[in-house]
């Protein structure tokens, strides 16, 4: 870090950002779980790598009735009476390293690594999504206050009523069999972007109440009024003044956030109203595992444990960041229960 | 106290309304397909499709399609175009077991989580104070279902230590009602008790600063005396209004997912069946009366509160 340049012998300024950093670098356990979650994401882009090189075979290709050469010695993908084959690692030249996902045949490794794919854009576009709404919302409501103060809380206080995997199934069902038109865009009811929009959307709540009530706090402060005073118009406010001050927070909600809308997603699919067939994520691959889960667990298992694995990553990271951008945190979780102004982060489903 | 509960009242009147809106909205007005062939289902026949139109008054200005719409769900009348069953009835009979369910699992993580939460802020930097965090994260991170599966799996498919699912009446076999919810309950709990400990455990040592605290140790109170009459007990009072704010959604979100998995045949299994058969009366049901329950909840845990603590109701008319 080149943070303290010395000018005539005193040391120059550092910016909170490089300070925030320092102390991220600091803390191995945060970093360990980033590196934990970037494998996870190299892991899911590899899948056309492994797919057409290794396994030579799509996520949706079926294999029932075929055979494979394992050690030497043929055998069936499907046993007659449905059984997939298990996990034969290496010992087929990389094919069916995982094992078959039902009678269908399909191999587990390749789908693991596109499901991963779906999961994680999924959870990255919603995170998106509800970030740049929660902006919008937090930013107007808090700067113009009065009646589209009123009208915005009020709003995300009747979203927030709903339990997320509720409105999520509601959403999602609806959606599922005629997909969404709205003026020019028509997106079909088994495109991923039904379930991305759906999470972004159900979270917004959990994001803009809290930037809400940073944004009426910062609203009554001199650097506002000064602003005003020279001039500046209601979206240089907004987007000048008050945004640099929201991004500590906003990062570390991103963070959380994209954790969060992984695990509704997984729920969501798991119940059949998230990602709809041909596409499959790790929440679908769990629902068609769960069927055989007496005779091959593997198949919930698997899918589960890159959930959970990607879920912590990203909640160890968040955790860190936040220690990292705001030193005091260690006493915000009392006071936000005290004052009730934002609602700590429990279990999303 | 009267002014505060009326307040409270109207407040929640109007979300109840906005929420029936917002309901009614999602399923009969949403621009996609036509509404009526959504409703019917998956193997609908022309017929039925043109029956449930006029039935459900789909060429009627929104307004009165709104109040056909409320008067199907509220007087009972809405069935499942899929299997001819009466959606009330169905969420009726599935109740017991939903909460079954969702009781006994928060009567067990509020146990453990005050334990667990009072023992690692007594010893704050301890064993038991890491291993909380470790137990809390990991429950975060878990995805429910994902659980019941391991657990049905393995405590009750290989080994045989608990059944594999199903429910059995209270008031018929209390001992095997009990024990075919053993497994459902820790795994809702589990996902739960961690998190409850971490925030008791914050809440304590943030009250041990405190000048009553002080005032109890100088008044030569024993330490355990200062810890769980003075300490415990005010640290308890944000848990409650956290529990007030989580149990709705748990009824109606992780509930939904281990009933699935263990077949409890409750609301949220019946909800995940109409789910997998893409039928949507029993699914709008279910959306507004779980809606409903959480905001009817929230507002007895509000007045019960402001009760208790006259704290909270004077912060809300000085708002």
């Amino acid at each position: 870090m080149d943070g303290v340049e010395s000018i005539d012998g005193a040391p120059a300024g550092r910016s909170p950002w490089r300070l925030a950093l320092a102390r991220l670098l600091q803390n191995r356990v945060a970093l360990a779980f980033l590196g934990l979650f970037v494998l996870i994401v190299v892991f899911c882009l590899a899948a056309p790598l492994w797919s057409t090189h290794v396994a030579e075979t799509g996520p949706n290709d079926t294999h029932t009735l075929e055979k494979v050469t394992v050690d030497g010695e043929k055998r069936d993908v499907v046993s007659p009476d449905g059984q997939p084959i298990g996990p034969v690692w290496l010992k087929a030249g990389g094919k069916f390293f995982l094992g078959a996902d039902g009678r269908l045949g399909r191999d587990e490794m390749v789908r693991l690594m596109y499901g991963g794919r779906t999961s994680l854009f999924i959870s990255l576009a919603a995170a998106l999504v509800t970030t740049l709404l929660s902006i919008v919302l937090g930013l107007m409501a808090g700067y113009y206050r009065g009646w589209i103060d009123a009208v915005i809380a009020r709003g995300l206080d009747i979203i927030w009523a709903f339990p997320v995997v509720l409105l999520g199934i509601a959403l999602g069902t609806a959606l599922a069999v005629g997909g969404l038109q709205i003026g020019p865009i028509s997106i079909s009811g088994t495109s991923i972007w039904i379930p991305t929009l759906i999470i972004g959307v159900v979270y917004v709540p959990y994001m803009a109440r809290p930037l809400r009530g940073e944004v009426l706090a910062l609203r009554e402060k001199e650097f506002v009024e000064a602003a005003v005073a020279q001039g500046a118009g209601p979206l240089r406010v907004m987007f000048g003044e008050l945004l640099p001050n929201l991004w500590s927070t906003i990062i570390v909600f991103f963070a959380l956030n994209i954790a969060n809308n992984m695990l509704l997603e997984s729920a969501l699919s798991f119940l059949g109203a998230g990602v709809q067939a041909p596409n499959s994520s790790w929440g679908t691959m769990i629902s068609t595992g769960f069927e055989l889960i007496q005779s091959a667990p593997l198949l919930t298992i698997l899918p589960g444990a890159m959930i959970l694995l990607t879920v912590l990553s990203l909640n160890v990271f968040a955790d860190g960041l936040r220690d990292a951008l705001d030193p005091k945190s260690r006493v915000r979780l009392e006071v936000e229960a005290h004052s009730g102004l934002i609602e700590p982060e429990g279990p999303a489903v | 106290m009267g002014r505060f509960i009326v307040r409270r009242i109207a407040g929640m009147i109007f979300v109840l309304f906005a929420i029936s809106v917002i309901v009614f909205l999602i399923f009969n007005v949403i621009p996609n397909s036509e509404p009526a062939q959504r409703m019917a289902g998956k193997n609908a026949t022309p017929q039925l499709v043109a029956a449930i139109k006029k039935d459900w008054g789909f060429e009627d200005p929104l307004p009165q399609q709104y109040l056909t719409t409320m008067k199907k769900i509220f007087t009972g009348e809405l069935i499942s175009y899929s299997n001819q069953l009466n959606v009330n009835e169905q969420i009726k009979k599935g109740l017991p077991a939903t909460f079954s369910l969702s009781i006994g699992a928060a009567v067990i993580w509020m146990f453990f989580g005050v334990i667990f939460g009072y023992l690692s802020a007594v010893r704050a930097g301890g064993l038991t104070d890491r291993l909380l965090t470790v137990v809390a994260i990991v429950g975060i991170s878990m995805p429910v279902f994902v659980l019941a599966a391991v657990f049905l799996k393995y405590l009750a498919f290989d080994t045989g230590i608990f059944p594999a699912g199903g429910y059995v009446k209270l008031t018929e076999e209390p001992i095997e009602w009990a024990y075919h919810l053993i497994l459902p309950w820790t795994t809702l709990a589990i996902i739960y008790v961690g998190f409850y400990s971490r925030v008791l455990r914050s809440n304590m040592l943030d009250a041990m600063g405190g000048d009553y605290v002080r005032t109890a140790r100088a008044k030569g109170l024993t330490e355990r005396q200062v810890m769980r009459r003075h300490v415990l007990r005010n640290s308890l009072i944000p848990i409650v209004t956290l529990f007030g704010l989580d149990f709705g959604a748990v009824v109606f979100g992780g509930a939904i997912l281990t009933e699935a998995i263990f077949s409890l045949n409750g609301v949220g299994d019946y909800a995940y069946q109409s789910t997998v058969n893409l039928d949507l009366p029993p699914i709008m049901a279910v959306t507004l009366f779980g809606a409903f329950f959480v905001v009817l909840f929230n507002a007895l845990v509000d007045i019960a509160y402001a009760y208790l603590d006259p704290r909270v109701r004077l912060g809300e008319s000085a708002q």
